[in-house]
């Protein structure tokens, strides 16, 4: 199982190293001088000018710049934003539990209707049921999410007014030392009324955000669930006489869902991508609208460290479900 | 040279195509998305001759009216108009001539540079193939939209960057494939024995294995069709995509943005548009899948 683990680590290092060597080359090559950037509208004259790049680092050959920044990275510095001179690692972790809060709602939500309408779309075969579930699984699959998220914004913020239009709490709500869980917080700090705003304005992200995961969850539990349905043990335990419910939930779900687990693992990636739009539409302040913020304000660190955070959490994701998957399917650990 | 690769007679050309069609057919849903697909690319191409107006021509007097339909409509414009008073149906249809062209663009950029790489990483393997699929891992770690939004921010917004930054993020996919459908062909007998008769490295990778790893490559063309079309409008509604005034779908739902709780019209088609375009797309990619591999299980 260690050999197993340290193989699944070790084929990682060359990825890691690619991902530095991505996020660091890009980010170079943006155009625009940051240092014009900082200097505003006022401008700037070249000794001040040869000055900040110096202070700043941008006039070290390519290569030193580089290995400064990956060994900067190990120590945990990323740099300092340069919009709001705060270190990127702040930064990003201060956003990051907005995104994880709802990337966990939206995924949550997802397994929750996907799975089900997966399992019973493969029952009833052929029925209209299974036509229904999966022509919207299709439809699902299909979706712009950034106008699905305009549409569900105009219904229910703008015609029946019942959840707000952006933000993650009502203006009246503040917690000081909150952990940046809205949901968490929001129940812990007592506050009437708190617990609820902050549902409210969680429920059109997470749906929009949860649609695409949705569709693909519930088309491969389908897939999966047909595939066990017609294996052998399936049909002795249905000639045994048990129940078609203790068959469908004992013996065929159980290993249906091995490859669905993976499913939702890899939906992660998904999940970042979708964040970007998700946010950007209904002003959540995570780390996808920060990107989008910071790629705008050609903001260089914050941009190269929002890129390998991603990718970090994208890759260390992977091999969580990676690693789950040996536990769960021994042959693959052994193979 | 004598030929030892199994080439198709004309006769068994027409069969096998009828066979497909035959499979293709069953599936209900492929054949409406096909027929749908077949009436987008026809309203494209005859784009000038069916759009009413001008895409880009501003009726100034006529600000944000709505449908034709609802009270308050102008029976010449049937979808209504937006905040600068062009007609929203004329654009939808020019805007149909964008997302074909990136879709087409994108898929042949990203198939051709894809089935290179994973042909010439399956034929090697060794130390080339660890090479080409680090580099590929790299791109897939990356969220997709991301790593292309990023790329267009370094090569300037607008349709041909975005275009070429979908296609570097949709490629890896086309690679993977193909090194896998090379590696399970590459030592098969009829490969062995093209091989024996003295085929070169070029003619055994492109004649002999290729055309036997297509299915699988069509189905991925086709699922990449309709994220091409998706990313790009992504894109084009984040401000990098294609540029005002230009009709493309995306970015005529950025403009349409700060009218939602107003006008809903200029929201709601432009998006229905999208949807429409991906649905159908998708619908054939099912249809693809299951006539021409039975073993490619719905995913």
């Amino acid at each position: 199982m260690i050999r197993f683990i340290l193989g699944k680590i070790l084929y990682l290092v060359p990825t890691f190293i690619g991902i530095t060597i991505v996020a660091f080359g890009f980010v170079r090559l943006l155009p625009g001088d940051p240092v014009l950037l900082l200097a505003g509208e006022r401008g700037i004259t070249p000794e001040r000018h040869a000055e900040l790049s110096h202070a700043l680092g941008f006039d070290r050959p390519i290569w030193v710049q580089y290995l400064d920044f990956v060994s900067g990275l190990f120590q945990g510095d990323f740099g300092l934003s340069l919009t709001t001179k705060k270190p990127v690692l702040d930064e990003f972790l201060t956003l990051f539990p907005a995104t994880i809060e709802l990337g966990l709602c939206a995924i949550v939500l997802a397994t929750l209707i996907g799975i089900p309408l997966g399992v019973l779309a493969a029952i009833k075969r052929g029925s209209w049921f299974d036509q229904m579930s999966m022509g919207t699984a299709l439809v699902g699959y299909s979706m712009p999410i950034f106008w699905w998220g305009l549409l569900l914004i105009i219904l229910f913020s703008g015609i029946l007014k019942w959840t707000p239009v952006s933000g993650r709490i009502d203006l009246l709500y503040y917690f000081p030392n909150g952990t940046g869980f809205m949901l968490y917080d929001a129940l812990m700090s007592g506050q009437k009324g708190a617990f609820v705003s902050a549902l409210r304005h969680l429920i059109l992200p997470s749906i929009v955000l949860a649609t695409i995961p949705m569709a693909v969850i519930a088309r491969q539990s389908r897939s999966a669930m047909l595939e066990v349905l017609g294996e052998d043990y399936v049909r002795t335990a249905r000639a045994k006489g048990m129940s078609p419910f203790r068959v469908v939930s004992v013996h065929a779900l159980r290993n249906a869902l091995i490859p669905v687990v993976t499913t939702i693992g890899l939906q992660i990636g998904m999940l970042m991508a979708g964040a970007i739009l998700t946010e950007t539409i209904f002003s959540w302040p995570g780390i996808g609208k920060w990107m989008i913020d910071s790629i705008s304000r050609r903001d260089y660190p914050s941009v190269q460290g929002g890129l390998l955070l991603m990718a970090g959490v994208v890759m260390v994701v992977n091999l969580i479900v990676d690693l789950l998957y040996g536990v769960i399917n021994p042959r693959i650990r052994h193979s | 040279m004598t030929d030892v690769t199994p080439t198709p007679t004309r006769s068994e050309r027409a069969r096998l195509l009828r066979d497909f069609w035959f499979y293709f057919s069953e599936n209900r849903g492929a054949v409406i998305g096909l027929a749908v697909f077949v009436a987008l690319v026809l309203l494209a191409i005859f784009a000038p001759l069916i759009a009413p107006h001008s895409p880009t021509l501003q009726h100034r007097d006529l600000l944000l009216t709505p449908p034709a339909w609802v009270a308050g409509g102008n029976p010449d414009f049937l979808l209504g108009t937006d905040a600068v008073g062009r007609d929203i149906l004329s654009r939808l249809i020019f805007g149909a001539r964008q997302s074909l062209f990136i879709g087409c663009v994108v898929v042949s950029i990203a198939l051709s540079g894809g089935i290179l790489l994973g042909l010439v990483a399956g034929f090697f393997g060794g130390w080339v193939d660890a090479v080409i699929m680090r580099v590929m891992d790299v791109i897939l770690a990356f969220p997709s939209l991301l790593l292309a939004l990023v790329m267009v921010a370094i090569l300037g917004p607008g349709l041909m960057n975005a275009m070429i930054a979908i296609a570097i993020v949709l490629q890896p996919h086309f690679a993977r494939l193909t090194r896998a459908a090379v590696m399970a062909e590459k030592n098969r007998e009829y490969v062995m024995a093209a091989r024996v008769a003295g085929a070169g490295r070029l003619r055994l990778m492109f004649r002999t294995i290729l055309p036997n790893c297509l299915a699988p490559l069509i189905v991925q063309g086709t699922l990449s069709f309709s994220n091409a079309v998706l990313d790009a409008a992504a894109l084009g509604f984040l401000g990098m995509g294609a540029q005002p005034p230009t009709p493309e779908w995306g970015t005529m739902l950025a403009e349409a943005r700060e009218f939602i709780l107003r006008a809903w019209w200029v929201v709601t088609f432009p998006g229905l548009a999208i949807l429409i375009t991906v649905l159908a797309i998708n619908l054939v990619g099912d249809g693809l899948r299951d006539a021409l591999d039975p073993k490619l299980k719905r995913s």
